[in-house]
């Protein structure tokens, strides 16, 4: 997947779905491109217009993408151009979705990164750099399962590639 | 309970920590997910479901369609009904964790997704169910199989009895306070002990639909007597119930005195924010809602109506009633329900999903208070980031509309 480089935007713990995109705007279209402009609008209505374009890697503490199933959190965060999300610990079925939509997650002590730091990720070779600090920061591999969907570019590509599960 | 479960639909001697791909025996989704997966379908180059008797579609959370956008949404699922066979409940119908267990989708033994977090509901009745988002859901129609990690287990139990006026509604909010809500993530939890064994299978379902605020992939609870008696004329195939052995291994145990809980209530803006209802009481409120898959079933209803009867909702109120289906619904309206709920104030609105996704029926205004049954009350989830919800049993709901605050429900039932 080649290494990332991008800014770190920096939040807190039990960040919600309907953070990330509220249900107000998840029932009304399927058309995420326009949707994005909502990403994280609870937290931070500027954040679509501060990723979008240069990119970011989205960091927060625990319990990331708590709540609702809604696969448009993922989806909104890819279309406001967020490289990762960097958290202490993640809800189990946004993870899923994460992975599933092609969205790289890595489980990480977010407190040695500060907001505006600038991040280098190889998720290949399981190096997270604070460039800004000068730091290496560990963590732990993606489970199998996980990093051959994500190498097969998500859930739908590794369907298409196998005709089925083949994990 | 979950490894047995696990290993009968994969064909393995599951353990906790093992990732198995395994057999699903039914998938649903809804209108806030469907679509999603059916666009994924499409992706994947799949033109039909694995079982069309084992796949169905809810249009709950925008019924019936307040705008042309969400109306396009609906007709791909209606289309792709058609297209596959697969069951489409379309609006009136109810919320889909009412539908799912009331027309016998899943039985006792069953192993279930939904592209919907609260598909854990169905735990209630000894299904192992969990919610996935909608490629998952996609994948699991199209093959009948998703890969799992299965679940360590929790298990949480409640002894004593609930005083009069404390529901199960209470004991999950209280446990959402105790463990927070990353408490049970990645777990299963199962819950047992008198105080369950004693609930209703309604009021089962309250907690187990909870779990995920706790992050928990499944709340499971033994099929009883009561459970096999509650499917009765339901069932489309026969409960094959696992249980837990007796030697089974959790990795914590918790264990709760239902005696000493009272009716509890949870805060602005998150569920595991929870008080005893004394700390908030008199809190003003300015709309109550009574509803959703956690507390929007005739034994809910029946508990507000007997609170309600005679009574008037406070001038300054705004009193919605959801219906968890249109079986509740006509149910409710024969046993009386309706008519003293509505001769009280309240406004009843279709079956479905909206006042407690915020997507239509009930958006509060700037600055209001809400008090609701809901199972979420994060910053905006009724469509308005700048009002505040308040969660708390059918009990206490009834009791503050008629007050025009939070009120102790246990007044009403000396």
């Amino acid at each position: 997947m080649g290494t990332i480089t991008a800014r770190a935007f920096k939040y807190g713990d039990d960040i919600n779905t309907d953070y990330i995109i509220s249900g107000k705007y998840k029932f009304k279209s399927d058309d995420m491109e326009a949707m994005a402009h909502h990403a994280m609008e609870e937290l931070d209505a500027d954040y679509h217009a501060k990723v979008k374009p240069d990119g970011g890697f989205l960091v927060a503490g625990r319990n990331f993408g708590m709540g609702s199933s809604r696969e448009q959190a993922p989806l909104v965060l890819i279309h406001s151009n967020t490289k990762a999300v960097l958290a202490k610990s993640f809800a189990r079925i946004f993870y899923r979705n994460a992975i599933n939509t092609g969205l790289p997650v890595v489980e990480c002590d977010t407190d040695l990164i500060d907001d505006g730091d600038e991040l280098e990720l190889d998720l290949t070779a399981g190096v997270l750099k604070d460039v800004t600090k000068g730091t290496e920061i560990p963590f732990p591999p993606l489970p199998p399962v996980m990093a051959t969907l994500l190498a097969d570019g998500g859930l739908v590509e590794h369907f298409k590639k196998h005709g089925g599960f083949s994990l | 309970m979950a490894e047995k479960i696990f290993s009968a639909h994969s064909g393995t001697d599951a353990h906790a920590g093992d990732i198995v791909v395994a057999d699903v025996d039914f998938v649903m989704g809804q209108d806030g997910t469907s679509p999603l997966a059916i666009k994924a379908l499409e992706r994947m180059g799949v033109e039909t479901v694995f079982d069309s008797e084992r796949v169905a579609l809810v249009i709950d959370h925008s019924s019936p369609s307040p705008l042309e956008g969400v109306s396009a949404l609906h007709t791909i699922m209606r289309e792709f009904g058609k297209r596959t066979g697969a069951k489409v409940y379309d609006i009136g119908c109810g919320v889909c964790h009412q539908l799912i267990p009331e027309n016998g989708h899943v039985v006792p033994g069953d192993l279930m997704v939904g592209c919907d977090s609260h598909t854990c509901t169905y735990g209630a009745l000894g299904v192992f169910s969990t919610g996935v988002g909608s490629t998952d859901g996609a994948a699991a129609m199209a093959s009948g199989k998703l890969w799992f990690k299965v679940p360590e287990t929790m298990k949480v139990t409640y002894t004593g009895a609930l005083q009069p006026g404390v529901f199960s509604k209470d004991l999950v909010l209280y446990l959402a306070g105790r463990i927070g809500a990353d408490g049970a993530t990645y777990k299963a939890i199962e819950f047992c002990g008198p105080v369950i064994d004693a609930l209703s299978v309604e009021a089962r379902m309250t907690i187990s639909n909870m779990a995920i605020e706790v992050g928990a992939k499944a709340g499971l609870m033994e099929a009883d007597a009561k459970t096999l008696a509650w499917y009765d004329g339901r069932g489309t195939r026969a409960p094959h119930p696992e249980t837990p052995d007796a030697d089974a291994t959790y990795c914590c145990d918790l264990t709760y005195d239902a005696s000493a809980i009272g009716p509890q209530v949870a805060k602005p803006h998150a569920v595991d924010n929870v008080s005893p209802i004394e700390e908030v009481a008199g809190t003003r409120i300015a709309q109550g809602f009574l509803g959703t898959c956690t507390n929007g079933r005739l034994e809910d209803l029946a508990i507000a109506a007997g609170i309600l009867a005679g009574r008037k909702v406070h001038p300054d109120v705004r009193f919605i009633v959801a219906p968890a289906s249109k079986r509740i619904y006509l149910d409710a309206m024969a046993a009386g329900y309706i008519q003293t709920l509505v001769e009280a104030g309240a406004a009843v609105v279709t079956p479905g999903c909206g006042p407690c996704v915020g997507t239509h029926n009930g958006v509060p205004s700037d600055g209001e208070n809400v008090i609701s049954t809901a199972n979420r009350n994060f910053k905006g989830r009724m469509g308005n980031s700048n009002a505040f919800i308040y969660l708390g049993s059918p009990a206490t709901v009834a009791a503050s509309v008629i007050e025009g605050a939070i009120t102790d429900p246990r007044t009403y039932f000396g």
